[in-house]
């Protein structure tokens, strides 16, 4: 850990990252829960096990930076400081939901935190990150634009499209790859002749580091090297984040494709008892801490879940809203 | 007035809009030190310098998607598909990201983005070159698509279009780019929701769009000689279509045949048949025809290309028909 990371990562800022990923586990956790009772419904993505990555990024973005996820996205929304009623109440597809709920849980859009959205179409986000990155350079903003995603993004042609222009036009974005291993149920090493997802971004002449993605920390001090570069002018970067979901793609799936064994080897690189772990022991972590954070994340939930539960349908009589604006010359 | 032709008229259009707009930009293949493929923007590069006459890659997906991302950050992009058929590569951003993002994030964010292209056949371009699918992008809610097809409406529904906080797609035919034509010198900005008759006549509608307009006017001159005055209705616009105009000229005319360079199957013409029917049924002194490209991909062949897309004659022939 260099002296600058080690500064910069007080007990108060790492107290910080592990109630985020705690807030992302437990949201996650019910809505795992409101999905069996039928309150969610559609598909639902959980990224329980991947908290690290939108944890430690979101906290070295200002909000004057963009991000860009994908459709697995209520945690990176949550850590940008979008308002939980309003993503849990999204998740109901309410009209108090941060897209009036006709997004859902995919499609996650708040214009007040820069959040551009969760995109459904693998690789789709790609190229409109890089986009919303030549807009911050050709008006001359020193923003920095953060697109997500899986590694399963790597096969698709938009991906390497959005490479090749990003590396071209310097423009000031960085890619983050959660490699979570698995396209759905489809293994990297069954779908990718090269395997290794930071090397092809080098192969456009890009900044390109791979990292531990369930270690907050080291993804926190990857982040933060890669975003100062950025803001110097030094063109995109890519930080491929190795991580693992420890639940299924999405409810549907009955996990055919990986072996429980490999899963609970996995969970023993949990980010969040893993930095619980570390922080006792170097004695920033007391139990009461815990309980606190726990029961701040519970109250923060439950309160959520009665905002969705409170929040009205739409009428019907709205449906057409949106589609265009209303406002047109 | 000066003697301009319809590419000269383009070009007119994205020059003001660039000197007008220092958020508009273009961006495409081979816009920049080629000129354009059908080199609408000859010159541009030398005028605004490479940041606002942007030469791409050949990652049509890609530029377009940078194209939505820029509009929805504060620029007026102007993203140039060379044609058509190439647009099928971007097809992704186009239909499941520009036209999706206003109502998918409950109207939080707009994509203000034009996207201009050429369409169409004539040049012996064969099967991956010469189709007209502006009918297929014009069933999408989000987008709106043009086809200007004369001198005014190349100069001025792009201002327009850039003005429109929605994505909207502009269809320029390519045996259009040639046509010349005087064009006033205080030119500019034109409406873009409502269609245009271009020629008056009481006994039947010829409705069309684009690159088949000057043929269903020639098709007119044919049958005035023959005593029949037929109206032709320029749509304009292909989304939102104009059902007033279309269907106040039935009120008068009473007969119909649409002329559209698509395939009949599953197409624009089959959409407008389809309103008449819903909207003007009672209106009708005989059943709605249609000429269309032939069900085939287009061949390279004079002869055969010819014969595959909507021609003068058949127009004739289809209105005789239809006037019993």
């Amino acid at each position: 850990m260099s002296a600058e990371t080690k500064l910069r990562l007080t007990r108060e800022t790492l107290l910080g990252l592990l109630r985020q990923m705690t807030r992302v586990r437990r949201f996650e956790e019910k809505c795992d829960e409101l999905y069996q009772v039928e309150k969610i419904r559609g598909f639902l993505h959980l990224a329980i096990g991947e908290e690290a990555i939108s944890t430690a990024v979101m906290a070295v973005l200002t909000p004057e930076d963009a991000v860009v996820a994908t459709y697995r996205e209520h945690g990176h929304a949550l850590v940008r400081g979008v308002p939980m009623r309003a993503v849990m109440a999204e998740m109901y597809g309410k009209q108090e939901g941060v897209s009036r709920g006709r997004g859902g849980s995919m499609h996650l859009f708040s214009a007040a935190h820069r959040f551009y959205g969760g995109y459904a179409i693998v690789g789709g986000g790609l190229p409109l990150a890089g986009g919303l990155a030549l807009a911050d350079r050709m008006q001359g903003k020193n923003r920095v634009t953060a697109c997500f995603f899986g590694e399963g993004a790597a096969a698709e042609g938009e991906f390497h499209e959005t490479m090749n222009l990003a590396a071209l036009w310097k423009l000031p974005i960085l890619f983050v790859c959660e490699n979570n291993l698995y396209a759905m149920g489809t293994r990297l090493d069954l779908s990718e002749s090269q395997t290794d997802i930071h090397a092809k971004a080098q192969s456009y002449r890009m900044a390109s580091e791979s990292v531990d993605g369930m270690d907050v920390v080291a993804v926190d001090a990857a982040a933060n090297r890669a975003l100062s570069a950025i803001r110097a002018g030094d063109g995109p970067h890519f930080l491929e984040c190795k991580t693992y979901r420890f639940r299924a793609h999405s409810m549907f799936d009955p996990q055919l494709y990986r072996a429980k064994a490999e899963v609970e080897e996995w969970k023993k690189r949990d980010p969040i008892p893993r930095l619980t772990n570390w922080l006792r022991e170097a004695g920033m972590l007391h139990d009461k801490d815990v309980e606190k954070i726990e029961a701040g994340v519970k109250a923060e939930i439950d309160d959520a879940v009665a905002f969705a539960e409170a929040g009205k349908w739409e009428p019907v009589e709205t449906l057409t809203r949106d589609v265009y604006a209303e406002a047109a010359p | 007035m000066s003697e301009i032709t319809y590419r000269d008229a383009c070009r007119e259009a994205i020059r003001d809009a660039l000197r007008r707009d220092p958020r508009v930009f273009l961006m495409g293949e081979d816009v920049g030190h080629y000129g354009g493929c059908y080199a609408v923007s000859k010159g541009l590069l030398d005028e605004f310098g490479p940041e606002r006459i942007r030469d791409t890659p050949l990652s049509e997906s890609g530029f377009t998607g940078l194209g939505i991302g820029a509009a929805m950050n504060g620029m007026r992009p102007i993203v140039e598909i060379m044609t058509v058929n190439f647009a099928l590569l971007a097809l992704d951003q186009i239909v499941n990201n520009a036209a999706t993002i206003r109502h998918m994030s409950g109207g939080q964010f707009g994509v203000p983005l034009v996207i201009r292209m050429a369409t169409g056949a004539g040049r012996q371009l064969a099967a991956q070159h010469s189709h007209s699918l502006e009918g297929w992008f014009a069933h999408i809610p989000g987008l709106k698509i043009l086809a200007p097809a004369t001198l005014e409406d190349a100069r001025g529904m792009l201002w327009t279009a850039l003005e429109d906080p929605d994505p909207v797609l502009i269809f320029e035919h390519v045996m259009l780019y040639g046509v010349s034509g005087t064009l006033a010198a205080d030119a500019g900005a034109v409406p873009i929701d409502k269609a245009s008759i271009r020629r008056s006549g009481k006994d039947i509608s010829l409705i069309t769009y684009g690159g088949s307009l000057p043929k269903a006017l020639k098709a007119a001159e044919e049958l005035a000689a023959e005593k029949i005055e037929a109206e032709v209705i320029d749509l304009r616009t292909l989304r939102p279509l104009d059902d007033e105009t279309i269907m106040a000229s039935l009120a008068r005319t009473r007969r119909a045949v649409i002329v559209d360079e698509g395939w009949r199957s599953g197409g624009i013409s089959a959409e407008i048949s389809a309103r008449i029917m819903e909207q003007a049924f009672w209106n009708l002194d005989a059943p709605v025809a249609r000429v269309c490209s032939a069900e085939v991909p287009i061949p390279y062949p004079r002869h055969l290309e010819e014969a595959a897309l909507p021609q003068a004659p058949a127009i004739v022939a289809a209105a005789k028909r239809v006037m019993g």
